[in-house]
């Protein structure tokens, strides 16, 4: 944390921290962004952004002048939702598999792993990670640097490598026995049936949770402001710090709910579509 | 009873006995199939008939008595399922085709990734065997755009592909529509006259009695009565036979 004092926890993350955890007491399902809120909330930007200040600059055009490193930010965002989803997959896939493994030792193991980062705050990993992981790697003489924002997708991937896990075990279940029975009556191996006949029929089932999974993962990215990361909530209070203009607080903060309303809610709307989908195609 | 029937035993179960928990579901069944016989097997729901050919076929397994296949011990535990297997085609009530593979593949699948056919000499005889269970033109179809009696008939082509020694049909005409049971049953009467070796679960009466060459009616876990269907239909003495014949019939 490099000695700052630690910043107020910001309201918007609080929020998102509170829902996270319902959302996993609820085991995932998550409340949905329609379009309602994305209207009202760009109506209430829009009042705040004509708010002027006494020198006689709108809000508007002082957000104008930040947007380009604000933007910025949220690409950091992104970029961290990607890295954290792709090693949180790849890890999630491995664990899942463990999960109904024939071993009853591994089966045992993944279950554990699986069930902890999965009943575990988000933010706890998050700080974990940051304080457990070493600043750099020296490998074979060689120093691989690791700052903090690396921490930060390593301590986002762990939850999300958790649910992938539980949607794997979730959607392998879920396949009737008779699949099981019909490849075994024909002379498969328990592993042919699995990767065959099994798991191709999962992906499908698969797809709409894990596609909900990278929505709240990537507005869960804002918690990495809380351990430094320059992301856009970062940059967000440092812009505003910098203005010191409290007329302000409102169409930043709202600058950065509209940035991810507008990047989750196609998703969400695409998850809809495929769920609707499979639901007709049984 | 069983005189007259002659030729090398397929399969043979001698006082075969399997549990869930403290429930004795077989209590000691034996009986023999010889290459080319139908031998039907009816009973009450709850009988244990699924069972009984699920054992056949090491999906369930025994805790007492013996199976033997083609002369392999099913029991036994160096026993090499996969070959078992292979030589056992299974259908279900359920047909259980792989609904992420069109007909055609469903039929193909199996013999690629369990017998190592090359996929060129495979699609020749799914191709045969769909249009030998009158399904032309469907090879392309995926399962749920088929009716039930069509998709039962491509799971039939399915395990038809493995060259089986012997085939277990389980109540596979129970979920279909009294229309498409006739498609079906047409399908096994053409397998029992080439001669394929045939157990068949069955509550279709007048099939059993045209097509079996012995029958055996369980109850709880044992077999009750059995016979050619003649005498079994004509002469069936135990009260239980005779109750579940007059419910049925
Ligand atoms: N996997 C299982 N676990 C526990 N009980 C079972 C299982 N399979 C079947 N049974 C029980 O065994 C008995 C016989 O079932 P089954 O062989 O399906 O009869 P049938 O096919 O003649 O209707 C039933 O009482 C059923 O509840
Ligand atoms: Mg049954």
């Amino acid at each position: 944390m490099n000695g700052r004092a630690m910043p107020v926890l910001p309201p918007a993350a609080e929020a998102l921290a509170a829902r996270a955890a319902v959302e996993r007491a609820q085991g995932g399902a998550a409340p949905r962004l329609r379009l309602r809120h994305g209207l009202v909330l760009g109506l209430l930007w829009a009042g705040a952004a004509m708010a002027q200040d006494a020198a006689g600059e709108t809000a508007f055009a002082a957000l104008m002048r930040w947007a380009p490193l604000l933007l910025e930010g949220f690409g950091f965002n992104i970029l961290i939702s990607f890295l954290a989803m792709a090693f949180g997959t790849g890890a999630g896939a491995f664990l899942g598999l463990g999960q109904i493994a024939p071993s009853r030792g591994l089966r045992a193991f993944s279950v554990g792993v699986t069930q902890f980062f999965r009943n575990a705050p988000w933010l706890v990993l998050l700080f974990f990670c940051m304080f457990l992981l070493p600043f750099e790697f020296v490998v074979l003489g060689a120093t691989i640097p690791f700052p903090d924002w690396v921490k930060a997708v390593i301590g986002l991937a762990l939850p999300v490598m958790a649910n992938v896990s539980e949607i794997l075990r979730g959607a392998v279940a879920s396949i009737p026995s008779g699949q099981w029975e019909a490849a075994e009556s024909l002379g498969y191996t328990r592993r042919q049936t699995l990767w065959r006949i099994i798991l191709p029929q999962c992906v499908r089932r698969m797809l709409p949770p894990w596609m909900n999974l990278y929505a709240i993962l990537t507005m869960a990215t804002v918690l990495a402001s809380i351990v430094g990361v320059a992301e856009m909530m970062t940059l967000t209070g440092r812009a505003l710090a910098a203005e010191n203009r409290a007329d302000l607080l409102l169409s930043f903060y709202g600058f950065v709910l509209i940035c991810f309303f507008v990047y989750c809610y196609p998703i969400a709307l695409l998850t809809r579509r495929l769920e609707a989908r499979f639901a007709v195609a049984g | 009873m069983s005189a007259g029937r002659t030729g090398e035993v397929v399969v043979s179960l001698r006082d075969v006995r399997k549990s869930f928990g403290d429930v004795e579901v077989l209590r000691g069944v034996s009986f023999d199939v010889r290459r080319g016989e139908v031998v039907c097997v009816i009973g009450p729901s709850g009988s244990g008939k699924s069972t009984l050919i699920r054992c056949v076929n090491g999906l369930a397994k025994v805790n007492g008595g013996s199976i033997t296949v083609m002369g392999r011990e099913v029991n036994d535990p160096r026993l090499d399922v996969l070959a078992l297997r292979r030589s056992v085609g299974m259908v279900f009530q359920q047909y259980n085709l792989f609904p992420h593979r069109t007909a055609l593949q469903n039929v193909m699948m199996a013999q690629v990734t369990v017998l190592k056919r090359p996929k060129a000499e495979a699609e020749r005889v799914a191709r045969a065997l769909i249009a030998k269970v009158k399904l032309e033109g469907k090879e392309d179809a995926y399962p749920g755009e088929l009716s039930g009696g069509q998709q039962q008939r491509v799971a039939i082509a399915r395990s038809l592909a493995m060259n089986p020694e012997v085939m277990l049909f389980d109540e596979v005409t129970a979920a279909l529509d009294p229309e498409t049971v006739k498609e079906v049953l047409n399908t096994i009467r053409q397998l029992a006259a080439d001669g394929m070796t045939c157990i068949l679960v069955t509550h279709e009466m007048g099939f059993a009695r045209e097509v079996a060459d012995h029958i055996y009616f369980t109850d709880r876990g044992v077999i009750v009565e059995h016979g050619p269907p003649a005498s079994f239909f004509a002469e069936a003495s135990d009260p239980r036979t005779r109750e579940f014949l007059g419910q049925i019939l």
